[in-house]
C-alpha cells in the first residue's frame, strides 16, 4: 500500500513540476515583451553559457570528429567507398551529433550552474529581496538566462559541427590519406541546406529546453520537498535538473527527427 | 570580471559562432538558398531512383549544375527533374541526360552527353533524350532470367 | 506622540496547507516610530513579516499599509507600493554576483532614470550612513556578518522608503556589533523619519530601540503596547518571555512514559 501511495505522489509531483515549467515559459514570454529592456544581463549570460563553454565544445567537437573519421574510415574501407567519408562525417555531425552533444555539454557545464545559482538565491531569500524591491524576479533572473540559452546553444552547435568536420578531416585526410578533394567536395555535394536547418532547429529547441528545465528546477526549489533541506536540497535539484534535461534532449531529438 | 572584458569575450564568441554558421550554410550546404547565375532545364525520366535534390549535374566529368527539384507526374507516371545549369554552359537540343552512379554504392548524379544539333536549349526548355537510373538489382535479375531462358 | 497608523492589520489568518500559523491577528503599527515584533521560535513572527511584505498571501483578513490593502492589491499596485518600502533580510540576501556598491544601486538602476554620477553619490551617502563607505567594492562573500547586515540595510534605504522592515537585526552577531546596529536603527528613525518594523527575539535590543512592542505567541497576538506597558504586564507568557523562563508544558506522567516506550500506539489499537 505504501509503495503505491509513494509512487502516486511522486507521479503527481512530477506532473506538477512539468506544469510549472511550462507556465514559467509562458510567464517569461510575457515578461520579455514588457519594458524595460535591458541588454547587459543577457550579454552576461551569453558570456557564461556560451563563451565560457567554447573551450569544452571545441575539445569535444574535435574528439567526436576524429572518432567518427576513424570509425567511418574503417567501415567504408571494407566497401571501397572511402570517398564518401566527408559526407558521412558531415551529415552525422550536422543532423545528430552536433546538436545533441553540444546540448549535453551545456547541460553539464552551464545548466547545473544555472540551477544551483537560482536554487541558492531562492533559499537565501535573494529572490524575496528582489520581489520586495519591486523588481520582478522572473524577468530579472530567469528571462536573461532563457534568452541567452536560445542564442548560445545554436552558436555553440555551429562551432561544434565545424570543428568536428575538421577533426574528421584530420583523421581521414592527414592520417589515412583520403584525398582532400573527395573529403571536402563529397561533403559539399552531399550536404544540403535542409541538413543544416534540421541541426539548427534542433539546437534552438535544445537550448530552450535545457535552460528552461534547469531554471525551473532551481527557481522553484521552495515548492518541492528539497526546498527545506538547504544546501543539500540544492544538490538534489541540481542532480535532477541535469538528469531531466539530458533525457529531455535525447527524447526530443528523436521526436524532432521523427516529425521533420 | 569587469564589464568591458565580459562584453569583449562575448562579442568574440558570437562572431566565432556566426562565422561557423556561415561556413556551414554557405560552403558546406552549398548555399542552395542563394541563386547561382544560371538557367533552368527540365527532363523526364521513367525512374530517378536514388537521385536527390541538390545532386550534381556533370558534363565530361565536370560539375556544370545541380538538380533543383524532383516531381512526380501522375498522368505519365514519370519523374520531372528540374536542372539548374550554370551560365555559359551550352546544351544542345539533342543532348542526353543520363542518371549515373559514382562507384557501386555512391551518389547518383546526372550526366549530360552533348548532342550534334546546332540549336541550343534555353531557359525553361526540356531535354527530350534521357536515360533513367540503372538499377543494379534489375540488371542482375535480368541476367539470371536470360541465362535460365 | 502622533498616533497615525502606518500599518493596520485586521483579523489576519495565515495557513500553510492545513496548518494554521497565524490566528486572527489585529495590530496597528504607528507612523514614524520603531515597532518591534517579538516572540519565541515558531510563534509566527516570520510568517507575519512575510504577509506584510506581500510574499505570503493570507487566508483571510486585511493588511492596510499606507492606505493600500496589499491582500487585495493588483500586482501593479503592489509593485508601486513596494517602491516605498525597504527590507533588510535576516541573512542579508545580497546578490553574490555583484559588489556591495552594485547591490545597493540595483533598485535605483531599475526604478529611476538618474544619471551615473547621481547614482554613485547616492550610493556613497547611504554607505556612509551605515559606516560601510570603505567597503563599496568588496563582494558579499568577503563581508563579515555585521557588514552584511549593514550593507543589506543600506540597500533597503537606498530609495528613501517610508517603511523599513528589518528581520532579526542581531541574529548571529556579537553583542558589540548588534549594539552598533541598534544605534543605527535609532539614527535612521531620527534622521529620515521612517516607520521601522523590526522582527527579533533579542530582548536587550528590543527595549533599547522600541517605541512599541507586539508580542506573538502560538499564532496569536498576546500583547501590544509601549515598552512600559509590556514590562508592567502580568501575563505569564509575557513574563516568561521577558525573564527567559522555559515554557511550562503540562504533561501527564503516565501518558508521557507510554509515548516514550512506544506503548501508546499499541494501546490505541486495542
Amino acid at each position: 500500500m505504501k509503495t503505491v501511495e509513494s509512487l502516486g505522489s511522486s507521479l503527481l509531483a512530477s506532473l506538477e513540476q512539468t506544469g510549472r515549467t511550462f507556465l514559467l515559459l509562458l510567464i517569461i514570454a510575457y515578461r520579455i515583451v514588457q519594458p524595460p529592456y535591458n541588454l547587459y544581463p543577457i550579454v552576461r549570460q551569453i558570456y557564461f553559457i556560451g563563451a565560457r563553454s567554447l573551450g569544452v565544445i571545441v575539445i569535444s567537437g574535435v574528439t567526436i570528429g576524429m572518432v567518427l573519421g576513424l570509425q567511418f574510415y574503417n567501415t567504408l574501407e571494407r566497401f571501397g567507398s572511402v570517398d564518401i567519408l566527408g559526407s558521412a562525417v558531415a551529415l552525422s555531425v550536422l543532423r545528430e551529433l552536433g546538436p545533441v552533444m553540444t546540448a549535453l555539454m551545456v547541460v553539464g557545464r552551464a545548466g547545473s550552474a544555472i540551477c544551483a545559482e537560482l536554487g541558492i538565491m531562492r533559499i537565501s531569500e535573494q529572490v524575496d529581496a528582489l520581489e520586495c524591491m519591486a523588481i520582478n524576479p522572473d524577468k530579472f533572473l530567469v528571462a536573461p538566462k532563457l534568452l541567452a540559452g536560445i542564442i548560445s546553444v545554436p552558436l555553440l552547435t555551429c562551432v561544434f559541427s565545424v570543428v568536428a568536420i575538421f577533426g574528421g578531416y584530420f583523421v581521414g585526410v592527414v592520417l589515412f590519406g583520403v584525398s582532400e578533394g573527395s573529403y571536402l567536395n563529397g561533403m559539399i555535394d552531399a550536404v544540403v541546406w535542409s541538413d543544416v536547418r534540421l541541426g539548427l532547429v534542433k539546437s534552438l529547441i535544445f537550448g530552450l529546453l535545457v535552460t528552461l528545465i534547469c531554471c525551473s528546477k532551481g527557481f522553484y526549489i521552495h515548492l518541492t520537498k528539497s526546498g527545506s533541506l538547504g544546501a543539500e536540497g540544492v544538490s538534489y535539484v541540481t542532480t535532477d535538473a541535469v538528469v531531466i534535461s539530458s533525457i529531455a534532449v535525447l527524447f526530443s531529438d528523436f521526436l524532432i527527427g521523427a516529425i521533420l | 570580471m569587469n564589464k568591458i572584458n565580459v562584453q569583449l569575450i562575448t562579442g568574440i564568441f558570437v562572431v566565432i559562432g556566426i562565422l561557423s554558421f556561415s561556413y556551414l550554410a554557405i560552403t558546406v550546404a552549398g548555399a542552395s538558398f542563394v541563386e547561382q547565375p544560371g538557367y533552368n532545364l527540365s527532363a523526364r525520366f521513367t525512374s530517378v531512383s536514388g537521385l536527390r535534390p541538390g545532386a550534381v549535374v556533370e558534363g565530361a566529368g565536370v560539375r556544370i549544375g545541380t538538380v533543383s527539384s524532383i516531381e512526380f507526374d501522375p498522368e505519365s507516371f514519370e519523374a520531372i527533374v528540374e536542372l539548374r545549369i550554370n551560365d555559359g554552359v551550352l546544351v544542345q537540343e539533342d543532348a542526353i541526360a543520363a542518371i549515373r552512379t559514382q562507384g557501386i554504392i555512391g551518389e547518383k548524379y546526372i550526366k549530360i552527353v552533348p548532342g550534334g544539333f546546332e540549336e541550343l536549349l534555353t531557359d525553361g526548355m526540356q531535354i527530350y533524350e534521357t536515360e533513367s537510373a540503372i538499377s543494379l538489382e534489375e540488371l542482375v535479375s535480368r541476367y539470371i532470367f536470360q541465362t535460365e531462358g | 506622540m502622533t498616533q497615525e497608523t502606518a500599518i493596520e492589520i485586521r483579523d489576519l489568518v495565515v495557513e500553510y496547507g492545513n496548518r494554521r500559523i497565524l490566528n486572527s491577528i489585529d495590530l496597528d503599527i504607528p507612523l514614524g516610530q520603531i515597532s518591534v515584533i517579538m516572540g519565541g521560535s515558531g510563534a509566527g513572527k516570520s510568517t507575519l513579516l512575510r504577509s506584510m511584505l506581500g510574499l505570503k498571501k493570507p487566508t483571510s483578513g486585511a493588511i492596510r499599509m499606507l492606505g493600500t490593502d496589499i491582500c487585495t492589491a493588483s500586482p501593479g499596485q503592489l509593485q508601486e507600493f513596494r517602491k516605498q518600502m525597504g527590507v533588510a533580510f535576516q541573512g542579508g540576501a545580497l546578490f553574490t554576483s555583484m559588489t556591495v556598491g552594485e547591490n545597493i544601486q540595483l533598485p535605483l538602476r531599475q526604478h529611476t532614470r538618474l544619471d551615473e554620477n547621481t547614482i554613485q553619490i547616492m550610493t556613497r551617502i547611504k554607505l556612509d550612513m551605515v559606516n560601510m563607505l570603505p567597503h563599496e567594492h568588496l563582494m558579499p562573500s568577503e563581508l563579515s556578518g555585521g557588514m552584511t547586515k549593514r550593507a543589506a540595510l543600506a540597500r533597503a534605504i537606498i530609495m528613501d522608503p517610508k517603511l523599513l522592515f528589518f528581520d532579526e537585526p542581531s541574529a548571529g552577531l556579537d553583542p558589540i556589533t548588534s549594539a552598533e546596529l541598534d544605534e543605527l536603527i535609532i539614527k535612521l528613525k531620527q534622521s529620515m523619519n521612517m516607520t521601522i518594523v523590526v522582527v527579533t527575539h533579542e530582548l536587550e535590543s528590543v527595549f533599547k530601540i522600541a517605541d512599541r512592542i507586539a508580542i506573538l505567541g502560538d499564532g496569536g497576538l498576546i500583547l501590544a503596547g509601549t515598552p512600559e506597558e509590556i514590562r508592567a504586564s502580568d501575563d505569564p507568557r509575557v513574563v516568561g518571555l521577558l525573564n527567559r523562563t522555559p515554557r511550562q508544558v503540562n504533561v501527564d506522567v503516565d501518558q508521557h512514559l507510554r509515548r516514550l516506550s512506544g506503548l501508546q500506539e499499541a494501546s490505541d489499537k486495542k
